[in-house]
């Protein structure tokens, strides 16, 4: 009922941990594989990075915001940490980051040693030292994905920002530097000022907003893209119900990734989002998710 | 967790849909700071106004703004006519240093409780085992139990007398590595000859890992069940981050607090930690 397939690599059912969330630990990702129809890492870097000072991150009365700043071990503790990735139940995105394009090849090159069913690289991370701004440029994004696509045999999925007025056009610079599969979208930049404190809340001052505050733009983020391209989209932003991630589907996501739920609903999140897409399903007569992808861009 | 209250939706083929009402946040709110004790050499307790519902082995996060935020667990609840609470803090880095310069009238953020903490259902006799500054961790615990009428029997033990707690607030056995206050030793080797002489139903303890990682097998050997407060570099505190992660537990949401049969499912328990960047290490 709700199996769904991303370039290739089938999946059970079509929730997705995001990136960031608990994936720091071989055994984190396999406890959230128990229910999840994939599961992706914590995002790895070249060199290991503390990550910035506490708070990093916290839950308004919206959603979340973090500044948890890349946080990681850096790939090659990750290597011998990890082992491999095709030993859980269900397949594994490996997340990465880099400052410039050829690390990123290179950690992209790296990480395949994995065996990852898919690799996920951050088009929008606050490290970035490319010129440009990918995340709000189809060209440089079209390269970047062109240099990494180079270095790997592996399924490429390309997470975008939906801090940009041309989302559509970067997933097809995506599209056309080679991505299987779009991720939209990643956190929204925000801050949170204490007023008795006078200071913005996060150490970093600034973070990146997720959960539910983020939901209708990722929804309009995924709509706009699935006009544009062709490879199949994971759809993530506050998906915290199954009705939320029916909505994702309909705006023409392949998958759904969860990420903040698991603050509001503990880690049963995926079980529960999951039983009440059946649940869904069920009383209105759906019986594949292949009849409402994409269902809200008719006219 | 239960920050999501849902109710059923209003579309007319809904079957049984749910929305989102109400979200929990997880914002520090400012508190002040009313008086300040010193308790031991580096160790000393701040006290904040108002009232907070805290159950024993539970944690606050204390956020200085513009420097940081750690969490402590809270070490005192005074409710009545004057409701404060307090945690008591060792000077160890630039965090707690900069914490020990907040003054009475000084404003601080509080984020919390948070985690699990401590059972305290069953009946006693009851030994509580602290390691130097540990003793924060119970010390709520403690009092809990000791007005409820239970047998509690505690050991408060430091590496020598200038670094003690509490020793004034409760009636302990007391020890130190050194011997320069009680007794000479550890406090796992007093825990050891308790538990010969007298069979508690529960042991709690908070204090360096490797004493409680100890301690596990002296109550293991006695057929006593054990809780234990464990510590871990968290970010959270809401069980997302994954920072905490021993094993397959996250310490922020399924712990601080975990008993003997966890403790002896994860086998990281005095073994290994994450530091900062999630890197596995030996404790």
């Amino acid at each position: 009922m709700l199996e769904t397939e991303l370039s290739g690599i089938k999946l059970r059912n079509p929730l997705v941990l995001a990136a960031g969330i608990l994936g720091v630990t071989k055994e984190s990702l396999r406890r959230v594989a128990r229910d999840a129809g994939a599961v992706t890492t914590k995002s790895i870097g070249k060199k290991p990075r503390k990550g910035n000072p506490n708070p990093s991150i916290v839950a308004f009365e919206h959603g979340l915001i973090n500044s948890v700043g890349l946080s990681n071990p850096g790939i090659d503790a990750v290597l011998s940490e990890f082992g491999r990735l095709d030993d859980l139940e269900v397949p594994v995105i490996m997340s990465i980051f880099a400052r410039k394009k050829e690390e990123l090849a290179e950690v992209a090159a790296k990480a395949e040693k994995l065996n990852p069913a898919m690799i996920e690289i951050d088009m929008s991370c606050p490290v970035f030292e490319y010129e440009g701004m990918p995340w709000d440029n189809p060209k440089t994004t079209e390269e970047i994905v062109r240099s990494v696509k180079k270095a790997i045999k592996r399924p490429l999925a390309v997470k975008l920002s939906p801090n940009t007025a041309r989302i559509g056009e970067v997933a097809l610079g995506a599209e056309r530097g080679g991505a299987d599969v779009i991720t939209a979208v990643n956190t929204l930049p925000g801050m949170i000022i204490n007023p008795e404190a006078g200071l913005p809340v996060l150490s970093n001052r600034t973070g990146g907003v997720s959960g539910p505050a983020l939901k209708p733009i990722a929804i309009r983020a995924v709509y706009e893209i699935y006009e544009k391209v062709s490879i199949p989209i994971i759809g993530v932003g506050g998906v915290t119900t199954g009705r939320d991630a029916v909505e994702m589907l309909m705006a023409g996501a392949s998958a759904v990734g969860v990420g903040s739920a698991v603050y509001y609903r503990g880690v049963e999140a995926f079980a529960k989002i999951k039983e009440e897409m059946e649940e869904w399903m069920r009383s209105n007569n759906v019986r594949n998710l292949k009849d409402i992808r994409g269902l809200a861009h008719r006219r | 967790m239960s920050g999501i209250s849902r109710t059923s939706g209003g579309l007319p083929t809904g079957g049984k849909m749910e929305h989102l009402l109400t979200l929990k946040s997880s914002l520090p709110v400012m508190r002040r700071v009313i008086k300040r004790k010193e308790e031991a050499e580096g160790i000393f307790t701040l006290f904040i106004e108002g009232s907070i519902d805290f159950s024993p082995g539970q944690f606050v996060f204390i956020w200085l703004p513009g420097v940081e935020e750690k969490p402590f667990t809270i070490s005192y609840i005074n409710s009545g006519s004057e409701n404060y609470f307090g945690v008591t803090v060792q000077v160890v880095g630039n965090f707690t240093e900069r914490l020990s310069r907040v003054k009475a009238g000084d404003l601080i953020g509080v984020r919390g409780p948070l985690g699990r903490g401590f059972s305290t259902s069953s009946k006693g006799p009851f030994l509580i085992v602290n390691g130097g500054v540990g003793a924060a961790s119970t010390a709520i615990l403690a009092e809990e139990l000791i007005n409820r009428g239970e047998d509690v029997d505690i050991i408060i033990g430091a590496r020598n007398k200038r670094l003690l707690i509490y020793t004034e607030r409760f009636k302990a056995e007391i020890c130190t590595d050194d011997g320069s206050r009680g007794r000479k030793g550890f406090v796992t080797e007093i825990a050891d000859e308790m538990m010969g002489k007298k069979h508690y139903s529960r042991v709690y303890t908070c204090g360096p890992e490797k004493m409680m990682d100890a301690l596990l097998r002296i109550t293991e050997k006695h057929g006593v069940e054990l809780e234990a407060s464990v510590e871990r570099y968290m970010s959270c505190g809401f069980g997302i981050c994954g920072k905490c992660m021993l094993n397959d537990r996250l310490v922020c949401l399924d712990g601080p607090v975990f008993n003997s049969k966890q403790l002896n499912e994860l086998a990281d328990f005095g073994m290994f930690r994450l530091d900062k960047t999630g890197a596995r290490i030996r404790i």
